[in-house]
């Protein structure tokens, strides 16, 4: 049976704002299932006595002081964008189609 | 509908959710100053704009006022729990998520106590949760400067990633007409419970407490919950009343007309007073959280908790009785009081040195009615507790009478100075001169001799047009009771 079904894909593809067409979403329905089915295969290994984890290292409480550190200049910050407007990022339309 | 008929037909449900953001020097998990006002993206690292590489690390001191907010809403504090990724694609957060917790968030199962009209009403908090604020959009382009029908968005990430908590009540039933005023007053107390404990400026108007409030309504007699409405953008104590007045009034004119609810977000406008439409919740909401791996468990040590609790400072609900008792004033006086921002006007005035009684007269009657004329806040006005301390030690010495200390307090509003400045510049002394006083009430005699005459032949009444003779002639600077006397005596009667 598939873990990862058509609709599921054409969902995400929407929330991610992803233009795919028919082909394209059974190519990766196909593909994320493998995916998922191989990740899967992780929980064969996994006894009663292994607590689920979300982190590699055993650790608890790592935290910084309450410092403040020096940050980027808005140059160095915005040079990078595609696209910049008084000082800012500027992004396309957010609402899109839902508009 | 009109309030009080939606009222007759439905019975609302309450839920809020508000918004803290900690007053901490550095953002929740990088190094930035989170200092309000600041050019854009000034405030900005690898960490908090999500360049490649950057990894978060959480705010010791963040997570200590989280655990200190949790305390004092007598909240349990997890013992072990994580941060989740909440997953969405706008771009007030470059990381394309946000940094939250989902299903283990740092405090549980608590309440707040609030008093509305005399009665003490349990709010029950259903978590208390850690995460990041998002950065600033402004929407460009379209008629409204809204997001709908905008050409583009420009962002300033100097917000992002400041340290935001978030404070869920669970369903208010039974506050019945009441409800915006339970709603109200639940933020005010959580907003002085905050203020008490030191970890937020609380400012509603610069964003950092920010208020959404949920209300559903169902037909009187029914128990099950109709469909809620979130309403966001409620920036004042006021409007928080408001919110949850017009929502009951709008859901009650769409389900008397056989309609339905839509469980949506609504925005609140502060002009009218009413809620438009935002996105339909049920299109929007799949965030995908998960276990966020770039930070580790947090597991508060419970010793450290243990010290944390018993480090809180008095609670403002606390300290309201303990001031109460000590000052001997009815609950309405209280309440009174607390709705007018005075207590802590009061407190420090009592601490100056003036008694109880004449500190709650000033500041609950000729100042209180100066700040609601020029529509100040009581604490706002331009006079000092020690201002007011001064004022009725110079009416207990007998310096001044009520209405010459009336007139000081003006002058003191006005910018003249000190009391003592007010006093001494406009004149305004009891003028217990008794020569002074002595010659003033025989030119008054001489002016009122039917009044006098009167007086002589034995109506003892009329004796108050002199004293208001004398009054007058003194600008009110006379001590009336004395003059009172010296008429008498000068008349050849016994008062």
């Amino acid at each position: 049976m598939s873990a990862i079904t058509r609709d599921e894909v054409a969902h995400l593809a929407r929330l991610s704002r992803l233009a795919l067409d028919e082909g394209e979403l059974d190519h990766f329905a196909a593909q994320l299932d493998q995916i998922v089915g191989a990740v899967a295969r992780v929980a064969e290994v996994a006894a009663g006595d292994i607590p689920p984890s979300s982190h590699a290292l055993p650790l608890t409480n790592v935290f910084r002081p309450d410092e403040v550190r020096p940050c980027l200049t808005p140059e160095q910050a915005l040079s990078g964008a595609p696209a910049v407007e008084d000082d800012r990022f500027r992004v396309p339309r957010i609402l899109g189609e839902e508009a | 509908m009109p309030y009080d008929e939606a009222l007759e037909r439905f019975e609302p449900v309450l839920g809020l959710e508000t918004h803290v953001e900690l007053g901490t020097e550095s953002k929740m998990f990088c190094g930035c100053s989170t200092t309000f006002g600041a050019p854009p993206n000034t405030h900005v690292c690898p960490v908090c704009l999500a360049l490649p590489g950057s990894l978060p690390v959480a705010n010791a001191k963040a997570i200590e006022s989280t655990i200190r907010i949790g305390l004092a809403l007598n909240c349990s504090i997890a013992e072990w729990c994580r941060f989740a990724r909440k997953n969405y694609f706008y771009p007030d957060m470059p990381k394309n998520y946000q940094i939250s917790q989902y299903d283990e968030p740092l405090c549980t199962e608590g309440y707040l106590d609030v008093q509305v009209e005399g009665k003490t009403v349990r709010v029950e908090i259903e978590r208390v949760h850690l995460e990041e604020d998002t950065g600033k959009s402004t929407h460009v382009g379209g008629a409204t400067g809204r997001i709908q029908g905008a050409d583009y968005s420009i962002v300033d990430y100097n917000r992002a990633g400041i340290p935001l908590v978030e404070i869920v009540t669970k369903p208010v039933e039974g506050t019945d007409r009441l409800a915006p005023e339970v709603a109200r007053a639940y933020v005010t107390e959580l907003r002085e419970l905050l203020r008490s404990l030191g970890v937020s400026d609380v400012r509603m108007e610069e964003g950092s407490l920010r208020c959404d409030v949920n209300v559903s309504l169902m037909p009187r007699g029914s128990s099950e919950w109709g469909t809620r409405t979130e309403t966001k953008n409620v920036n004042s104590l006021r409007s928080v009343e408001r919110a949850v007045r017009g929502e009951i009034e709008r859901q009650a004119a769409i389900l008397a007309d056989g309609g339905r609810i839509i469980q949506e977000t609504r925005h609140f406008h502060e002009d009218s007073g009413a809620t438009t439409s935002g996105r339909s919740k049920e299109e929007a909401q799949d965030y995908r959280y998960f276990p966020e791996p770039d930070l580790v468990p947090i597991a508060p040590d419970p010793a450290w908790v243990a010290t944390l609790k018993a480090e809180l400072p008095e609670l403002p609900s606390v300290r309201r009785a303990r001031l109460q008792a000590e000052w001997g004033v009815s609950d309405l006086d209280m309440a009174a009081m607390h709705n007018a921002g005075a207590i802590e006007l009061v407190e420090a005035t009592v601490a100056a040195g003036a008694p109880a009684a004449d500190a709650r007269k000033w500041w609950m009657g000729e100042l209180a009615r100066r700040a609601n004329e020029t529509g100040t806040a009581l604490a706002d006005l331009p006079i000092t507790p020690g201002d007011v301390a001064k004022v009725t030690e110079l009416v207990s010495s007998g310096a001044l009478n009520d209405k010459l200390a009336r007139q000081v307090l003006e002058g003191v509003l006005a910018g003249e100075g000190t009391p003592e400045a007010v006093v001494e510049s406009r004149g305004l002394r009891i003028v217990n001169d008794e020569g002074e006083l002595s010659a003033i009430i025989d030119q008054v005699l001489a002016d009122n001799a039917d009044a006098a005459d009167k007086v002589r032949s034995g109506k003892i009444a009329a004796v108050g047009a002199l004293v208001g003779g004398v009054m007058k002639a003194s600008r009110g600077k006379a001590d009336a009771g004395r003059a009172r006397e010296l008429i008498l005596e000068k008349l050849g009667v016994e008062g």
